[in-house]
Parts: structure tokens; C-alpha cells; sequence
């Protein structure tokens, strides 16, 4: 069982308390009227699937019931980081080796 | 005593014998032994038959890994398991164990006819063999594979026993309480640590348990060993044995199963029968020790053939001889020591057969102080003897050619190939090994986790070398815990280190391809087999593990995978380390069923969620059915009623006069704040912003893929406050959806999101005398056509009850809905129950809700759509907000394929002949088209219904909405049905009977 740091609450918890939500920096266009389909058809359905670092999106749901992001290596299952919905994403770079404790 | 026991040696208690049964015989040990020790105190080797073949099979190791001395025990109804190690499970007075996969004995097995058409069994049998014709799968091959191959049976009545589960914290986790895993708990609690040590046998001590020659700071190993554990246990170390850790997940949680009764011959009250411990451990020392490898040479599976290093646990462990002439047969140093121990227990070594050329001049001069043959350079090439070996063929091997055998008669092989460091719970990490030439096996080398390995497990052998690196490795971890320790160095007297060599097969004079060199004893899988698999085209060691099945045995290939992959490897033509290993999977050794579930069995197994009027339902018989987690009243019979006629009557009821239904299952949300409305908007279809409070409407609540989720009634309290209804199943997924794209698409809303399903009971009352019961009932409201119509809501009393009154309807009688604080609800209940008695008033459940809505043509959302059904396709368009600029799923109710032409839709059906249709059945337009034909649809819900006079259906049909009173087809098993296409109101269209 994983170990996530809810960047709301400050605490680090078992993954039983969270629940996933997807790929994260998808946003949803301010008119989604105006988007071609080929634009909708790419918010809809396309997701990068990346064998390392993946931007995604977890809920605390059975704490403090918020949205936040992470970056998990998909290779390690390990969370690089997590930080609130709505922050930029992070520089992978400076992430490099920070494993959380 | 019994004829193998030999006296002064093993740690059995003499004192105490133990009665038990094997196959209905009644055998004596002692306590201390296990099912394997002691019959082998008593001259029984043979306890098993194999897999495949039904070869007879004895036991080949001492511990957990042990391939084929699996027997069924028992203990009273109910406690029965297959499949338990015999080399693992302790006896106790009237423990029953028995072989198992033989018919009608253990001696004399008809199975054993496999091994004479052994050709016919090789690797890939099955896939050759079992293909045609198709129709055999299932009738013929199946029940043959089943009662021919397998282990024990699966037992038939319920576990009689009790299973716990529980949460640990540690600082340092230590899996193996050998010499390695000790000293590793010594150092890391010397710095202050909450220390836990599990190993999987009775006791503590690991190999210190088998060699107790070996001196530690100038005491007998067994002295030290108990000195060590006090000491520990004064440090606060907790060392928890019969406990495997059965896997390693992410983050340092360990699972381990502790089992708490198996070896008690009475069991204390409430006790369970094992514990499952999920442990979070901030670091994790491995100390599991190594396991040691079979020799792979023709014959080398029969009974009183085992690894050298059995043998010596047996005799210093148990005190038992496995024989009174055995052979040895090695590549490496370790089994001499066997020899050796066994000669000064009283037997004759017949021989040591070593396949080196060299042998340490010290190993060769004891042989011959102690009278021991010894045979350099050989090789073994057969063994015979039916239920127990009895003579074992020897030859020399000189330059690579090998020479005439000779026969030694022989009552045991005790073999070794040398050890392989038991790497399970390191690969579940996803650790990654590295080969290591000089030992000719793989050794852990970098994990993710924070975990070390100490001892044999990273290839250290001898004692002296696991407690020197057991400390270190604990030292290191409390390091990194920032708790500093130097643990004292310990002085090793009498230490059995050595080397050997690897082999793949032994080298033989024979045809190799008649020979029965078993590499994994559990699954029958040869050697011939594994290079016919590459022969055959597998390359990749995973692939030759699927079509050979090796590794794949209940043991996780424990004595088998090293020796498969050297094999594979050299069929190959590659090196070891190119070709890999494959994965060790988790549990390290199998493990019960109970231990997972444990509580979440029987009433316990799930949530049951009741509403509170749920005691009124039992207690009026009610049949009740599961929707989600909620328990449901289906239907409430009278006495000789069956349901369909329960249904009937209650509908009729609904349409002549009152019902009562308790709907406090659905879902609510209280939406609130000054963006409430606007909230709304944007998630619901519908348009809200001219919604006046105390009005409600059809809410319909769409995917962003323009696909319907969920829909349900929503009333406006006031200005800034709705009052959202889900359906039942739907509550805990509508909430999550509205909260993502509040928190994450619209944080500048002020609207606040609450479930209150659980705040209120709701009860429906529906029929034409509903508002003659429920008015007399209300104050605040009047309940007239003028002051509150259909689709209304109000904050109220209802029976001096505060309550929100909402008139609305899923039947198509007039209806109320009456939402009370929900520990009211059985009050409010029962008043209108009373008060219901004058009109007749009666309870419904579920089924005929369900046929009233459909009578009407409401859909239920997850029945009537699934998930690719738009508003259009379900004929809803009505509720759709064509006008605002936005709302989740417009743009996706755009796409071209949510617009072609063509899709399914939803209409009604009527049979031509009167019949009720089958829920699911497709549906055709020319049943005289060729097989297979295009279904254009399928039944959705479908209904005896009074009120229509006939049996309704609901349908998805392509292009439906265009073909009215067109007839379809549904081909059934039986025949084929014609049915007209409808509108899908069957009952009171112009809805005149939701008026007052």
C-alpha cells in the first residue's frame, strides 16, 4: 500500500484514504463549445500513459475530501511530490531523487 | 522410542509422545516434531503422490519449501485444509493427516499409469493435446485434466475457525530469526529501536536450530541461542514465530500471516486460527536465509531420496534418522557434514559421491577417520526401488566421458547442489539481481525500498559470516535511523562454511531423453521437458515457465527456478544471467483463504446499509434484494403469496387507492451558497436559474462525454439552497463528479456540497388517496392543485414533524415525498400507517416501483441506459437546456457520433403473443437472415403489468424513435418472439392522474 502526502492536510497516509482521478493538467476549456472536435475528441479521450514520471490527480477522500496533484514514477510507483490543484507543474528536475520518508 | 529416533540429539521432548493418525494408521512422536518428523522416526518415507505422474514421493526438504509432502489434516468438522506441508505442520494428540492425489491408496495408485505413458505427459501435453474438437473442452477434457493432475481437494463445508487482522508499526522489520536475523535485531535495538523479528517456523534460531556444534562466544550454539533471546526480549525485541512474511509491498508494508492454532491440540476459546498483520516498517532487514538446490539426475524423486541439509535438520533438530544406509551425493561441501553427522548418529554412509574432482584435503581425511567411501568425480545415472530407493547407480566421469555404473544399495540419497539465497520477498520489491559467477546464482542487488538483506541471503554461508554481517546490517539500519550502534564482535568455533560447484543435469550414460530428472517436484516437470520447450521455440525463460509449468507449483519454484533457469540457459546456448529469472511472485508460501477475508465473512462480509425503516419491513416480512450496499424491501407477500402475485397486488393498490414506499435509499446532496444555481447549471442539463424556490424538476446529469450518469428530482429550497436527489447506487459517485469539477474546472464558485442521505428518511406515499391521507397530516402547505402543484416543494410539518414536502412522482399516481430527520422516520411511519388504515393503505417495495415507473415509461438510469446512452437516444431531450452557453456534456452531445444517424434508442415493445420478454434479449429485424445475424438492440426492462393488461418491455433499439409500429424479432432458445415497437408510456399518457 502507498504512501501520499496530502498536501492539504500535511500528512502522509495510506493510499486507503485516497482515491485516483486520472491524468492532472487536463483542463477543461473555458468554452468547450468553441473547441473542434478533433480539440474535444484530445480533452476527452487522450492521455499520455508514460512509463516514469506521470502528472496525476488523487482525492483525499476519506480525509479532508480535496483534489490535489502528484507526480508518481510509474516505473517505481514511488510519489515524487504532491502539491494543490491549480499549481503549475513542478520541475522535474529539482524533483530528481526525493523519495518521501 | 521408535526406530529411527536417535538418542541425545534433536530438541523433541522425549518426555511427551504425541499420538496421531496418517492415513488411519496411528503413529507415535514426539512434541516438537512435525507430521514429516515424525513418520520418518517411524520408517515412513513415502507420504504423497505426485502431480502428474503419481510417482511416489517422500519429503525432500525440512522446512516451507518442501515440493511434495503436502497432506490434507484435520481437526473436527469444518477444519479440514489439503495442501498443508507436512514439513511444517506440528503434531499434536489426534491430529489427522492424509496423503493425498491417490486412488484408492498411497502404495497401490491406478493414477500411476501416467508415469508409464510418461512420452505422452511431456512439456506443452495439454496444448498438443486437448484441441479438438472444440465441443471436448468443456465435457470431456476438462474432467479428465481435473480428476487425472492436482493436488488435495478443496474442502467442502464452511471454516469452522476464526481469522484476525490487524495494523503494526516498527522502526525495523526482520524477516528470519536465523544467526543473520538475530544479530541484526542485537544491533539495530542496541540503538533504541522498536525491533520485530517473524520467522516462519515454531521456533527461533534458523540453521543454529540444525547445527548445534557450532560454539558462539564460547557457548553451545543452543546455549547462546536462548541467552540471546532473553536478552532480546529484554531489549523490548519482539520475535514472533510461526509467522511468514508472505509479502513485500510498497513502502515497507510487509504482510504476515500468524498462525496461532494449527499446532495446539486444544484450542482456547475465541481464538482465532491466524492473524494477518499488515506492518508499515521504516526499514526492513531480510535474513531469510538460503535455500538448498536438488541434484537433477535420472530418478532422483524417489522416496528417501532428499537434500543433504534435510537430513542434517532432521537428525540435530528432531533427532531422527531419515536412514540407516544412505548415500550422499553433492557438488558441494555442505552435504559432507551430513555425512558425517549421520555417521556419528549410528548409520552407515554407503558413499559419498561428490561430482568434483578436488575435495578439500580436511572434508576426505575426516570421511576416512569416520570409514566413509568416498567417490570423486562420479556422477549418479539412476536409482530404482518402487515406494523407497533402494539402490542408487553410480559412475565415474573422466574428461567429460562417463564410465560404467555401478549399483550401491542404499535406504536414503541425501543430496546437495549447493545453496540459492531465498530471494521472494526481495523480488516482490521489484528488487533487481544480479548474477554472481562464483556461486552460479542470482544475489540481490538494488531495491527501491529501504530494506538490506543480511546473511546466506546475499550469499554469505557459515555462521560466523551471517551474525558478523547480521550486525553490521542492523548497525547500518539504526545509522540511517540516526541511532548510532557498534555491536560486539562475536568469536565462531565449529563453523561448517564451504564451497561447491554448479550442475545443470548430471552428467549420464543413458538417452537423456528417457530419463526422469525432475526439476520441479511439486509441478512434475523434467529437465527433458524444459529443453523440449526450447526445442520447441520458447526463448524467453518466462515462456519456457508457462509451457513447462515450472516454477509454477504452489512452492514458487523455492527448489526449482535456479536449477530450471541453468537448464533453459544452457538449451539455449546463453548464459545464465542474459536469459534472467522469473518472478517470485507473492505469498511466499501459500496461504489460507480465511487469513485474507478475515472478518469480511458472513453478515460481516460487506456493508449493509439499513434505512430505519428497515425493522418496520422485517418485521412485516418483507423479501428484501441488495442495491449498492443498501438492503431493499423487494416486496411484502402475504401469507401464500409468491411474489409475482405480491407485486400485483401491491401495484393494483398504488393504482387504486395508497401506497406507502420507503425511498430513504436515495441519494441526497445539499447544494448551497449564493453560486448554488449557477453550480447547478453548469452540472446538471437542465436549466435552473428560473427554477422558484419551492419549485422541482427532472434532473439529468451527463458525462462530459454527453453519455447520461445519473438523474433524479432536485427542488429548490430557496434562493441559494437545492435539494439534490441521486439515485440509490449512484450517491457517492454523482458527489465525487460534482466536487471535481467544483474544486478543480470552478474554484471560484460559492457553493458547498454536502450528502445528507443518510440525515433523512423519506417516505412516498402514492396513489389517488394520497392527498386525502397526507393533507389532514400537514401544516404550513396547503396540499390543493392551486398552492401545491405537481413538481413542488416546501419546508413543513408533517405530523408535527419538521419535514420537506416534495409532490412528485415515480409512478404516475399522484405522489408525495415526505424527507423527515431521519431517526423520525419510523414515527413518521408509522403515523401515516395509521393514519393510511381508512384508505387501505399499502406497503410496497422495489419490484413494483419498479413496474409502476416502467408502466409510465421512467427510466432507471444503469437498467434502461448503460453508458453510452445520450438524452436524445433515451428520449429526454426535453430536459436538456439547449439555451445556456455551457453545462457538462453539452460540447460532447455535439460529436458527430452522439448525432449520426442510426444510434439506439429507447422505445417500448409489446409481444405479439402476449408473452413477457427476457431482460437482455437481443433483438433483430429478419429472423430469417443467416446465422450469425445483426442485432440491432436489446431488451432493457421488462414487466407483467395490470394496468396495461399485458406484459411491457422497454428497449434499446437502432433507430427506434423511427419505427413505430414496426415489428422486431428476439430469437430465444426455444423460439423466436415478434414484438411491435411502441412509445414507451403504456400507461395514462396524458398524465391527468398525477392531479389532485
Amino acid at each position: 500500500m502507498l504512501l501520499i502526502h496530502c498536501p492539504y492536510c500535511n500528512e502522509t497516509l495510506p493510499e486507503a484514504e485516497f482515491t485516483y482521478a486520472g491524468e492532472a493538467h487536463i483542463a477543461r476549456g473555458a468554452d468547450p463549445s468553441a473547441l473542434t472536435d478533433a480539440q474535444w475528441e484530445a480533452y476527452l479521450f487522450h492521455r499520455s500513459n508514460v512509463k516514469g514520471p506521470h502528472y496525476e490527480r488523487w482525492r483525499h477522500l476519506h480525509g479532508c475530501g480535496r483534489f490535489f496533484n502528484a507526480v508518481r514514477d510509474t516505473v517505481s510507483d514511488r510519489f515524487l511530490t504532491t502539491y494543490p490543484a491549480g499549481a503549475p507543474r513542478p520541475d522535474l528536475a529539482a524533483l530528481a531523487v526525493k523519495v518521501p520518508e | 522410542m521408535s526406530r529411527y529416533r536417535v538418542a541425545g540429539r534433536g530438541r523433541v521432548d522425549t518426555g511427551r509422545a504425541i499420538a496421531f493418525t496418517f492415513d488411519g494408521t496411528t503413529y507415535r512422536g514426539l512434541a516438537g516434531d512435525t507430521v514429516a518428523s515424525a513418520l520418518l522416526a517411524n520408517g515412513v518415507h513415502l507420504m504423497g503422490r505426485s502431480f502428474k505422474y503419481h510417482r511416489p514421493r517422500g519429503t525432500v526438504a525440512a522446512g516451507s519449501e518442501e515440493p511434495n509432502a503436502l497432506i490434507g489434516t484435520r481437526r473436527g468438522p469444518g477444519r479440514f485444509e489439503p495442501n498443508t506441508r507436512a514439513t511444517m505442520q506440528e503434531i499434536w494428540n489426534g491430529l489427522e493427516a492424509t496423503s493425498q492425489n491417490r486412488y484408492p491408496g498411497l502404495k497401490f495408485d491406478i493414477g500411476a499409469i501416467n508415469d508409464a505413458a510418461y512420452m505422452l505427459f511431456s512439456a506443452g501435453f495439454y496444448y498438443k493435446t486437448f484441441m479438438w474438437p472444440k465441443s471436448f473442452w468443456k465435457r470431456v477434457y476438462e474432467p479428465f485434466i481435473r480428476a487425472a493432475a492436482g493436488l488435495g481437494v478443496a474442502p467442502r463445508e464452511e471454516d469452522a475457525d476464526t481469522y484476525a487482522s490487524r495494523y503494526m508499526h516498527c522502526d525495523v522489520l526482520v524477516v528470519g530469526a536465523g544467526p543473520a536475523g538475530l544479530a541484526a535485531a542485537r544491533a539495530a535495538a542496541a540503538g533504541g529501536l522498536k525491533v520485530v523479528v517473524v520467522d516462519e517456523n515454531a521456533e527461533a534460531g534458523g540453521t543454529l536450530l540444525s547445527e548445534p556444534q557450532v560454539h558462539i562466544d564460547g557457548r553451545p550454539a543452543w546455549d547462546w541461542l536462548a541467552a540471546e533471546l532473553a536478552a532480546l526480549k529484554g531489549m523490548g525485541v519482539a520475535v514472533m514465530t510461526r509467522t511468514t512474511a508472505i509479502g513485500y509491498y510498497h513502502q515497507n508494508m510487509i504482510g504476515l500471516c500468524e498462525r496461532l492454532t494449527d499446532h495446539r491440540e486444544t484450542i482456547p476459546a475465541d481464538m482465532p486460527r491466524e492473524r494477518l498483520l499488515r506492518v508499515r516498517a521504516r526499514r526492513v532487514v531480510l535474513a531469510q536465509g538460503a535455500l538448498e538446490k536438488p541434484l537433477v539426475f535420472n530418478g532422483n524423486d524417489r522416496p528417501g531420496i532428499m537434500l543433504a541439509g534435510a537430513a542434517q535438520t532432521y537428525l540435530n533438530r528432531y533427532g531422527v534418522r531419515v536412514g540407516d544406509r544412505p548415500v550422499v551425493v553433492t557438488s558441494h561441501d555442505s552435504a559432507w557434514h551430513a555425512a558425517f553427522d549421520l555417521q556419528e548418529a549410528g548409520a552407515r554412509v554407503q558413499a559419498i559421491v561428490d561430482t568434483r574432482t578436488e575435495v578439500h584435503e580436511e572434508l576426505l581425511g575426516k570421511a576416512r577417520a569416520l570409514g566413509i567411501p568416498v567417490r570423486l568425480s562420479h556422477t549418479v545415472t539412476a536409482t530404482s526401488g518402487r515406494l523407497r530407493v533402494s539402490t542408487i547407480r553410480v559412475n565415474p566421469v573422466e574428461s567429460g566421458v562417463v564410465g560404467a555404473g555401478q549399483a550401491v544399495a542404499c535406504d536414503a540419497v541425501l543430496m546437495s547442489g549447493g545453496w540459492t539465497p531465498s530471494l521472494h520477498l526481495f523480488s516482490h520489491t521489484q528488487g533487481k539481481l544480479a548474477w554472481d559467477d562464483e556461486r552460479t546464482t542470482f544475489l540481490p542487488a538494488a531495491t527501491a525500498e529501504d530494506c538490506v538483506i543480511a546473511g546466506a541471503g546475499r550469499g554469505l554461508w557459515g555462521v560466523a559470516a551471517a551474525l558478523e554481517d547480521g550486525a553490521r546490517r542492523g548497525a547500518e539500519v539504526a545509522a540511517a535511523l540516526g541511532r548510532g550502534s557498534t555491536p560486539a564482535a562475536l568469536s565462531v568455533a565449529h563453523d561448517r562454511g564451504g564451497s561447491g560447484v554448479s550442475h545443470i543435469e548430471l552428467p549420464t550414460d543413458r538417452d537423456p531423453a528417457r530419463a526422469k530428472a525432475f526439476v520441479d517436484y511439486q509441478n512434475d516437470v523434467t529437465a527433458k521437458d524444459l529443453r523440449l520447450a526450447v526445442r520447441e521455440g520458447m526463448r524467453s525463460i518466462e515462456h519456457v515457465k508457462r509451457y513447462t509449468t515450472n516454477g509454477m507449483a504452489t512452492d514458487q519454484g523455492k527448489m526449482s527456478n535456479v536449477n530450471g533457469l541453468n537448464i533453459a540457459a544452457d538449451a539455449l546456448g546463453r548464459p545464465a544471467p542474459q536469459v534472467g529469472l522469473t518472478t517470485f511472485r507473492p505469498p511466499y508460501t501459500p496461504t489460507t483463504f480465511g487469513v485474507f477475508a478475515g472478518y469480511h465473512r458472513g453478515g460481516h462480509f460487506e456493508v449493509t446499509r439499513k434505512t430505519q425503516i428497515d425493522a418496520w419491513a422485517e418485521a412485516r416480512g418483507a423479501v428484501f434484494e441488495p442495491v449498492g450496499q443498501w438492503r431493499r424491501a423487494r416486496y411484502f407477500p402475504r401469507p401464500g403469496e409468491d411474489m409475482e402475485a405480491a407485486v400485483s397486488r401491491e401495484c393494483r393498490a398504488v393504482r387504486n387507492g395508497v401506497g406507502i414506499f420507503d425511498a430513504s435509499t436515495l441519494g441526497k446532496i445539499e447544494v448551497v451558497g449564493p453560486d448554488a444555481a449557477e453550480f447547478m447549471n453548469r452540472i446538471y442539463t437542465n436549466p435552473w436559474t428560473r427554477l422558484a424556490p419551492g419549485r422541482c424538476r427532472y434532473g439529468l446529469l451527463l458525462g462530459d462525454d454527453g453519455h447520461i450518469r445519473d438523474d433524479g428530482v432536485i427542488g429548490r429550497m430557496t434562493r441559494d439552497c437545492f435539494h439534490v436527489t441521486t439515485t440509490t447506487g449512484g450517491a457517492a459517485r454523482v458527489l465525487n463528479m460534482m466536487e471535481d469539477y467544483l474544486q478543480t474546472e470552478w474554484p471560484g464558485l460559492k457553493a458547498w456540497l454536502t450528502s445528507t442521505t443518510e440525515q433523512w428518511s423519506t417516505v412516498a406515499l402514492n396513489g389517488p388517496d394520497a392527498a386525502k391521507l397526507l393533507a389532514p397530516l400537514v401544516e404550513g402547505v396547503e396540499l390543493t392543485e392551486a398552492a401545491f402543484p405537481h413538481m413542488s416543494c416546501a419546508e413543513c410539518t408533517v405530523a408535527g414533524i419538521p419535514a420537506r414536502l416534495f409532490r412528485v412522482s415515480f409512478t404516475g399516481e399522484l405522489g408525495f415525498e415526505v424527507n423527515v430527520p431521519a431517526p423520525l422516520g419510523p414515527r413518521l411511519w408509522e403515523i401515516l400507517w395509521e393514519a393510511g388504515q381508512p384508505h387501505g393503505i399499502t406497503p410496497y417495495g422495489t419490484e413494483a416501483m419498479h413496474v409502476l415507473r416502467a408502466e409510465k415509461g421512467y427510466i432507471i438510469v444503469g437498467q434502461d441506459t448503460d453508458g453510452t446512452v445520450t438524452p436524445f437516444d433515451a428520449g429526454l431531450g426535453w430536459a436538456v437546456g439547449k439555451d445556456k452557453p455551457d453545462f457538462v456534456g453539452k460540447r460532447g452531445l455535439a460529436r458527430p457520433d452522439l448525432m449520426a444517424a442510426g444510434r439506439r434508442q429507447l422505445v417500448g415493445l409489446l409481444t405479439g403473443d402476449g408473452s413477457r420478454l427476457e431482460e437482455g434479449a437481443q433483438i433483430v429485424l429478419d429472423p430469417k437472415q443467416p446465422l450469425p445475424m445483426r442485432m440491432v438492440g436489446h431488451v432493457t426492462s421488462s414487466y407483467r403489468s395490470d394496468a396495461a393488461g399485458r406484459p411491457i418491455a422497454l428497449a434499446l433499439v437502432e433507430g427506434g424513435h423511427g419505427r413505430m409500429g414496426e415489428t422486431v424479432y428476439l430469437p430465444m432458445p426455444d423460439r423466436t418472439i415478434a414484438a411491435t415497437i411502441t412509445g414507451t408510456v403504456f400507461v395514462d399518457p396524458e398524465n391527468a392522474r398525477l392531479k389532485i
